[in-house]
């Protein structure tokens, strides 16, 4: 199962392509929305947008973790690292813009920001260096949220802290599909997200948003399928949530993962960058392990910054309003060793995915 | 950032495992939000094994693509 050539079969892609385009519909348009980095860099690395009538568009929605992490979480990193504590973090984090400068701007000026793989790297370093103070800027959505949490339950070295900016997926996209001038028509779910929380939090789109929803894979002929499936319920006129993606998604989810989860964390209102402020949508330590919240240790809390650039349109991008290329600054003012706003700096960044489209 | 890559556990210890990502791949992964046995393919994000991939299921996604196929191509609508 490590090998995925059977899942990128070019004569079983072509004919999935065929019933697509004899299922689209023959007038108006169909808009389909994903929410995963993932999912985006799989279309535009094989080219799937080539394969698809015109009357069929399928946009990105808000699902890459990096680009939606709003300014003043990054400015409080960035003060925690000036103070002297060791910021540890994802490396695509290291460019993204805060309200004036970058962790990697606050590394260039010599505090200590270091790139981990993992959180369990973090853990180590502080086992290491007990002499310095660590703080782990924990951020992703429920995919990443679960590993944080297996090391908030197992008691971090006392000189390691949290910056929990964990944010969730479906309320975001019950945001995406409560603007109407989006006019959505259909959603592929996240596969590895859905791998931790089950299908049962995705039933609403299709029972109160009338949304075909598909959970689907990360392969190309997974998103076609996926496609394929919406348009046959759009069709059928009966939006429902299916799975497409039985090989890791089962109805319950992660358990174990869920247990973990409630026990590290409290679910609260939660800002996004270019989307603003989500209900119930983003997680915070959990009473329990409050003396391992770095805002508490380190006495670090900024409420507001500048998340959006002037002549930026991240905001347009991440909701699928506009394409990359409909910005003005990108690729002339905006490129990914000089990122204007935060869709151009992570690898799962819409911009950053076209710039090399 | 929601990468996650399949890989086959060789040995677990504990709440570690070591895994085979293919083309001797190895690495040691944390196995404590799973409960993976020797023989089992897993799906590794961050570091962590998230979720124990399911071989029947695999192929018969398989299958299934090619049945839907056959039947809407003989019977289109």
């Amino acid at each position: 199962m490590t090998e995925n050539t059977r899942y990128r079969d070019a004569a079983l892609a072509k004919r999935v392509a065929e019933r697509i385009r004899e299922t689209a519909p023959k007038e108006g348009t169909v808009k389909i929305c994903h929410v995963c980095g993932t999912h985006e860099w799989t279309i535009t690395h094989y080219g799937l947008r080539s394969l698809l009538p015109a009357s069929v568009e399928v946009i990105a929605g808000p699902g890459c973790p990096v680009c939606i992490v709003p300014a003043s979480e990054i400015d409080e990193a960035v003060q925690l690292a000036l103070k002297g504590v060791v910021l540890t973090c994802f490396g695509d984090l290291l460019r993204v813009p805060g309200s004036r400068k970058s962790l990697l701007d606050t590394k260039a000026e010599g505090a200590d920001v270091r790139v981990v793989y993992s959180v369990s790297d973090a853990v180590k370093m502080a086992q290491e260096e007990t002499n310095k103070e660590f703080t782990f800027l924990a951020i992703g959505f429920e995919t990443t949220a679960p590993s944080t949490a297996v090391e908030i339950l197992n008691s971090p070295p006392r000189n390691l802290s949290f910056l929990v900016s964990h944010r969730l997926i479906p309320p975001a996209m019950q945001l995406l599909v409560e603007m109407k001038d989006l006019n959505l028509n259909g959603f592929i779910a996240p596969g590895h997200v859905s791998t931790i929380i089950g299908l049962d939090p995705y039933e609403i789109f299709p029972k109160v948003y009338r949304m075909p929803t598909i959970v689907a894979g990360f392969e190309p002929l997974d998103v076609l399928f996926g496609i394929y499936m919406i348009l046959k319920q759009l069709n059928e006129e009966n939006p429902r949530l299916e799975n497409e993606y039985t090989r890791a998604v089962h109805k319950e989810g992660n358990i174990k993962a869920q247990e973990m989860m409630r026990k590290a964390f409290n679910m609260t209102d939660g800002n996004w960058r270019g989307l603003g402020s989500i209900p119930a949508s983003k997680l915070t330590l959990s009473k329990e392990y409050a003396h391992l919240d770095a805002h508490l240790k380190h006495g670090v809390k900024i409420e507001q910054g500048v998340d959006i650039q002037p002549g930026c349109r991240c905001h347009l991008v991440i909701i699928g309003k506009i394409k990359p290329t409909e910005c003005p600054l990108f690729m002339k003012v905006c490129t990914p060793r000089k990122p204007v706003g935060a869709c151009m700096v992570s690898s799962e960044g819409t911009c950053r995915i076209w710039s090399r489209a | 950032m929601c990468l996650a890559i399949p890989a086959k556990v060789l040995e677990v210890k504990g709440d570690k495992a070591q895994v085979d990502f293919g083309g001797g791949v190895l690495r040691e992964v944390n196995t404590a939000l799973v409960n993976a046995k020797v023989g089992n393919y897993v799906l590794v994000h961050a570091g962590y094994a998230i979720q124990i991939l399911d071989e029947q299921e695999a192929q018969e996604t398989l299958r299934l693509w090619n049945e839907i196929l056959e039947n809407e191509e003989t019977n289109p609508r």
